[in-house]
């Protein structure tokens, strides 16, 4: 049983739906991403994400891609990302973490390695947005053998013939992309959202996360209560991006925490 | 060699869109299924009589091919080796060779029911084709340009308004092809229902390299046909430059599997390939990565992370190859060089003299490499280089690098 599927089983005894938030590893330095990223458990953050900076990240919008450029430019490498968790697991060995970026830097450093150092970092899963399962054999199976979760995006594209490709070799959760389009792009109602959920649901025992769009405490609740929880990341890397203090960044993310435990 | 070992080298990619190890299809899930579904379209119009037969109508009527083989006499005498022919892709209508490829996509986009084109343009000659052949057939046109391309390319991105199409200047990343290709695909992932993604070379995710290739090899076919009826034989060798590499692939693709034939192909060198990376030679500066939806040979930091090419031509400022290029490469089928700007200006300007033609910045870089080449061999010994565009878009560039002074009007 990983980090990951820990969480899921105490928050299910709760009957308590997940929030997971994503930051940019290195954004807007590594020291400071490093005290937010600590703080984010007891904001309520239950599964974080830490976004993996890459110098071409087609699937993001302007704000997440400006923050990995802020990341790249303060020296931010995968080997710092790697510290970064960890430095945060000296301190917290429950809070699941989940690496979410692109293929690129994982490939240069070499899958094997890059699965071995992972793992001694404390990484839980990872998101790899441009490996579709039609290129598992490169990272997918190879880090289901190494003991970390490989969490897929379903998408609205993604039709039923083709969802149970999607849901193989996919463990940990199911993220749902509630939109086509990119990070920070508008959201999506819950009401579109719930048949998809539902969808998903009856062909994996799974989890189903839903991100993208999603920006205010409300929303938060109302996706997290048609689904097994929510996912913010556009919205708090736009107040690191607007230098917020680490206390202020952390009680944004707690009023979206406690939209999502609420529902 | 493991040329030896195979067969043909015309059989790829295989079903996964492979290349060898090179290619592939690393796109995220919400375009793997748009992308599948294109695959499919396209093996179906490939075998379809009457797709090629509108693809032929409009490439006689519409773009004028065949396009000629010219022997160039002068430019032979002058250096005094090798016979040199261009392939001259430069007549195409909208002086490019992007425009044989643009068809074909844009006519497969009508057969799927798509109503907006989308597309990216580093030196803007794909747009400018992509913009006119929307114009022809009345489809909604987005390019997205380099913001940087915008202010070096100013004619093409006029042409594109012109012809009706919406250029939208790339600030993400550093404003470059690759940041513009990355904004395309940040389009299509939006507007996954009613847009086609015409990509302008012979890179991004399967079946792209493989269809860009197929409408491409309309050059190397022609080029063949013409070689035997003017001199009852083979070429020697046979030289195009790369930015991702189409009109290159598109010569050679027909040759691979005459083994006689010697194939270079020549990148951009820049300020020359060093340790400074003020180059775009991908193949002889770089290694393997994934970017674009394919693996293939990258210019990158020991972090993976990619970096921007530098060349003189915006055509071929690309820190990328199209996957084929990559296996021919490491399979040795193919050769690869790299020529900076110095040399690519010198053929540029002999190119002017000695033939009257005033080719692209582009195939200025092939033609360094004929220049180079021609006159250590043999008189009876046959070159065929591509001159895949004309080089009215450079002659601001050119202008400012032999410090004559060209006011633009405003
Ligand atoms: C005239 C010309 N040649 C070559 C290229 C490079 O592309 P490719 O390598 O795909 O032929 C371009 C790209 O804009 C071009 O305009």
């Amino acid at each position: 049983m990983t980090r990951i599927d820990a969480k899921f089983a105490a928050l299910k005894a709760e009957g308590k739906k997940a929030f997971v938030s994503y930051i940019m590893a290195g954004d807007p330095d590594y020291a400071t991403s490093l005290e937010i990223m600590k703080g984010l458990p007891a904001a309520g953050v239950d599964i974080i994400e830490l976004g993996l900076p890459f110098t071409d990240p087609m699937a993001d919008g302007p704000t997440i891609q400006l923050a990995g450029q802020r990341a790249l430019e303060g020296g931010q490498t995968l080997q710092k990302t790697l510290d970064m968790a960890a430095e945060f697991r000296k301190s917290d060995d429950t809070t699941p973490i989940v690496l979410m970026g692109y293929y690129n830097p994982i490939y240069s450093r070499g899958v094997d390695k890059f699965l071995t150092d992972a793992k001694a970092a404390g990484i839980d899963g990872l998101i790899v947005v441009d490996l579709p399962p039609e290129e598992d054999e490169e990272l997918c199976i190879p880090a289901q053998k190494a003991g970390l979760n490989f969490i897929r995006l379903a998408t609205p594209t993604t039709d039923d013939q083709r969802l149970p490709k999607v849901l193989q070799n996919t463990s940990g959760f199911v993220y749902y992309v509630s939109i086509t389009g990119i990070t920070g792009a508008a959201a999506a109602e819950a009401t579109d959202v719930a048949p998809e959920v539902a969808r998903i649901k009856s062909q994996t025992d799974l989890p189903v996360i839903v991100g993208f769009g999603i920006r205010t405490p409300e929303t938060s609740q109302a996706i997290a209560s048609v689904a097994d929880g929510a996912v913010v990341g556009s919205a708090i890397v736009s107040e690191i991006a607007a230098g917020k203090p680490v206390p202020e960044v952390l009680s944004f993310v707690k009023g979206l925490a406690d939209g999502a435990h609420r529902a | 060699m493991a040329e030896d070992l195979i067969n043909s080298f015309m059989t790829g990619p295989d079903e996964n869109g492979r290349f060898g190890d090179f290619g592939g299809r690393f796109v995220s899930e919400t375009l793997m299924p748009l992308i599948l579904e294109l695959e499919k379209q396209y093996e179906h119009a490939k075998t379809d009589d009457s797709f090629w037969a509108e693809m032929n109508d409009l490439w006689t009527h519409y773009v004028g091919r065949p396009s000629p083989l010219y022997f160039a006499s002068r430019l032979t005498e002058h250096l005094g080796g090798a016979k040199i022919y261009m392939k001259r892709d430069e007549l195409n209508h909208t002086g490019a060779h992007k425009i044989n490829n643009v068809l074909g996509q844009i006519i497969l986009a009508r057969r799927m029911g798509k109503t907006r084109i989308i597309a990216e343009t580093g030196a803007g000659q794909h747009g400018v084709a992509t913009a006119t052949v929307c114009a022809k057939f009345g489809l909604k046109c987005v390019v997205y340009m380099g913001a940087h391309d915008v202010e070096r390319q100013k004619p093409n991105v006029f042409r594109m308004r012109l012809l009706g199409a919406e250029v939208v200047p790339v600030t993400s990343g550093r404003g470059t092809l690759k940041d513009a290709m990355n904004d395309a695909l940040r389009d299509w992932v939006t507007n996954v229902r009613d847009t086609f993604y015409c990509i302008g070379t012979v890179a991004g995710p399967h079946p792209y390299p493989a269809m860009v290739r197929d409408f491409q090899q309309i050059i190397g076919k022609e080029a063949k046909a013409q070689m035997q009826e003017a001199e009852g034989r083979l070429p020697d060798t046979i030289i195009a430059a790369i930015g991702g590499g189409s009109n290159a692939m598109g010569l050679f693709f027909p040759f691979l599997d005459d083994k006689s034939v010697e194939i270079i192909g020549v990148e951009a060198g820049g300020k020359g390939v060093n340790a400074d990376m003020e180059h775009c030679a991908s193949l002889t500066g770089g290694r393997p990565g994934v970017l674009h939806g394919n693996r293939t040979y990258l210019l990158q930091d020991d972090d993976g992370q990619i970096l921007e090419g530098y060349s003189i031509s915006a055509g071929l400022d690309y820190p990328g190859i199209g996957p084929e290029h990559s296996w021919l490469h490491e399979i040795g089928r193919a050769k690869y060089v790299s020529i900076t700007d110095k040399e690519a200006l010198a053929a540029f300007q002999l190119c002017c003299e000695q033939e009257g033609i005033i080719p692209a910045l582009e195939p200025s870089h092939a033609l360094a490499h004929v220049i180079k080449i021609a006159p250590e061999l043999p008189k009876d010994h046959i070159i065929c280089m591509n001159m895949c565009g004309r080089g009215d878009k450079d002659i601001f560039t050119v202008a400012k690098h032999l410090g004559f002074e060209m006011a633009e009007a405003d």
